[in-house]
């Protein structure tokens, strides 16, 4: 396959459809509706199922059920769209059937903004939904890697029995990048052998969230538990950009992960020496890479669209007399290389004067 | 090589398709790129802008303070844009919509009667491509003949029939801002 210009929400569209994506239900919302409109053609034409329901919670709950029968099934929303979903998410979390979801993130709180926003790193690493379980979530920083994360997320999805969420702020949902698509996938006749496929012949199977005895809910709580230390062990991704010298490293994610990556550069050519560390995976987080990354360097700074958020994650990996400074904008504000560079260079020179 | 431009306009004005014809043209012809839109809610009208930047490495930030050009479609857009090109950069000007003056003596400031050649030339829906043409003159980021191929293959089947007349307007822009 050849390079192609790609919208980022479209792109991912053609992924998932790369990736054997039987089943699409969702509800359009800026900044993440040409996903949903590109599906809406796309599926139609090769005889597979896409529906716009009526509402976010209609969506989440179709996918709940198709997801039951064991095919590959998404929805796709943005931060608001997300919250409606929640209750839908916890209760596919806990029937452990495999989903995907894209975030595509937009100023909050509240029905806030369209621009784009990192706001929502708790709701996708923490809070998707009440009860103990974490998604798997991905957060890619260029188009193309918006392909490969989607394309990786059904294999995930599968083979965890987990829903994986792929979140991005709205800038890669709206960006044009150029972008190589992987091959088509076939899709998978075979069903796996939890999936509702009708009782004919076998013993009937059941699929559900309920557990009233307690002994037996915390029984699935404890599998939930055991494969989420499976997805700590298994799934950790990050990118390095000039860490092996850097005294300043840069911590950030998705858009501004590349963005600090520019802000890094401009600091290398003043003098001073920066690198990047950018998590792909939010969950898991890369605590161990990052904790060893913190013997080396003198100051991290974390740099989000949002209050600070993976900043926990952060101090949490590297402990709290390890120095961690912070940068963030809200509300749809996103910081340019220079603000970020201003940052570093209040720290470099902080740094000079305690070394004197 | 690494060079960021902005298109701004009205939406309708083709200013974030002037932008994905460069794009093209830049990806055609080997050059990491991205385009990136300002968005806003609405559906038409309000301010259309893009950032593209080419360059031979691979690109961090797709957005900057202080491009290296500014095609500017209207008013609103030039008084934007020439507090923002930095000093040494270029400013592509459309005079049929703009009456405003530039006070920048440190850019360089390139007038082009957008309006009034695309007009001529059969529809003034093609000013973003009059304009391209002027912007490649005075900064050839690609080849004027990447350019028109990037049109040629990258205009939707339905759209097709515009594509030699949308190549002549984006060559009249470029041999009007040569002779300037």
């Amino acid at each position: 396959m050849a390079r192609e210009l790609w919208k980022g929400n479209e792109a991912l569209a053609e992924a998932s459809v790369r990736a054997g994506l039987v089943a699409y239900f969702g509800y359009p919302i800026t900044p993440q509706t040409e996903l949903l409109e590109y599906l809406s053609l796309r599926m139609v034409k090769l005889g597979r199922a896409f529906l716009q329901a009526e509402s976010e919670l209609a969506a989440i709950n179709m996918v709940y059920g198709a997801a039951c029968t064991g095919v590959r099934v998404m929805t796709s929303s943005s931060s608001p769209g997300i919250s409606l979903m929640q209750e839908g998410l916890s209760y596919i979390a806990a029937s452990e059937v495999p989903v995907v979801l894209v975030d595509i993130m937009r100023g909050g709180p509240g029905l806030g903004n369209i621009q784009p926003s990192q706001g929502d790193y708790f709701q996708v690493t923490r809070a998707a939904g009440h009860g103990d379980f974490h998604p798997l979530v991905l957060a890619p920083a260029t188009v193309q890697e918006a392909v490969d994360l989607v394309y990786l997320a059904f294999d995930l999805a599968e083979k965890y029995r987990t829903i994986v969420i792929v979140v991005a702020d709205g800038n890669i949902g709206q960006m044009m990048e150029p972008a190589e698509m992987p091959p088509m996938r076939k899709v998978k006749k075979d069903r796996p052998d939890w999936a509702l496929t009708g009782a004919d012949g076998r013993e009937h199977r059941i699929i559900t969230s309920l557990e009233l005895g307690a002994e037996r809910l915390e029984a699935l709580n404890l599998r939930l538990q055991k494969k989420i230390a499976r997805i700590r062990q298994a799934e950790v991704r990050y990118q390095e950009h000039k860490v092996e010298d850097a005294d300043i490293l840069i911590a950030a994610f998705g858009t501004m992960g590349r963005i600090s990556q520019t802000a890094a550069e401009m600091a290398r050519a003043k003098g001073i020496k920066a690198g990047v560390f950018r998590p792909i995976s939010l969950f898991p987080f890369p605590d161990e890479r990052l904790e060893e990354l913190s013997r080396q360097v003198s100051r991290i700074l974390v740099v989000e669209m949002n209050a600070g958020q993976m900043l926990d994650d952060v101090r949490l990996a590297v402990g709290k007399d390890f120095p961690v400074e912070f940068y963030g904008r809200m509300g749809g504000v996103v910081p340019l290389p220079d603000d970020v560079l201003e940052v570093v260079e209040r720290i470099g020179a902080e740094l000079n004067d305690e070394q004197r | 090589m690494h060079q960021s431009i902005v298109f701004s306009g009205f939406g309708g004005q083709g200013a974030l398709f002037a932008g994905q014809v460069l794009t093209y043209a830049a990806m055609d012809t080997g050059r990491h790129v991205t385009w990136i839109p300002s968005y806003g809610p609405e559906m038409r009208g309000g301010v259309a802008r893009c950032t593209v930047i080419v360059s031979d490495d691979e690109i961090g930030s797709p957005i900057v303070r202080n491009p290296d050009v500014a095609v500017v479609f209207n008013n609103p857009s030039l008084e934007k844009f020439q507090t923002e090109v930095r000093s040494g950069g270029l400013m592509v000007v459309n005079s049929s919509m703009i009456n405003v003056s530039v006070d920048r003596s440190d850019i360089r400031t390139l007038w082009i009667a957008g309006g009034e050649i695309a007009i001529e030339l059969g529809d003034v829906r093609m000013t973003n491509m009059v304009l391209l043409g002027a912007m490649l003159a005075a900064n050839p980021v690609v080849e004027l003949s990447a350019a028109e191929q990037a049109l040629r293959d990258h205009l939707p089947e339905r759209k097709q029939h515009l594509a030699d007349p949308n190549v002549e307007v984006l060559r009249r822009g470029y041999r009007t801002a040569t002779k300037e």
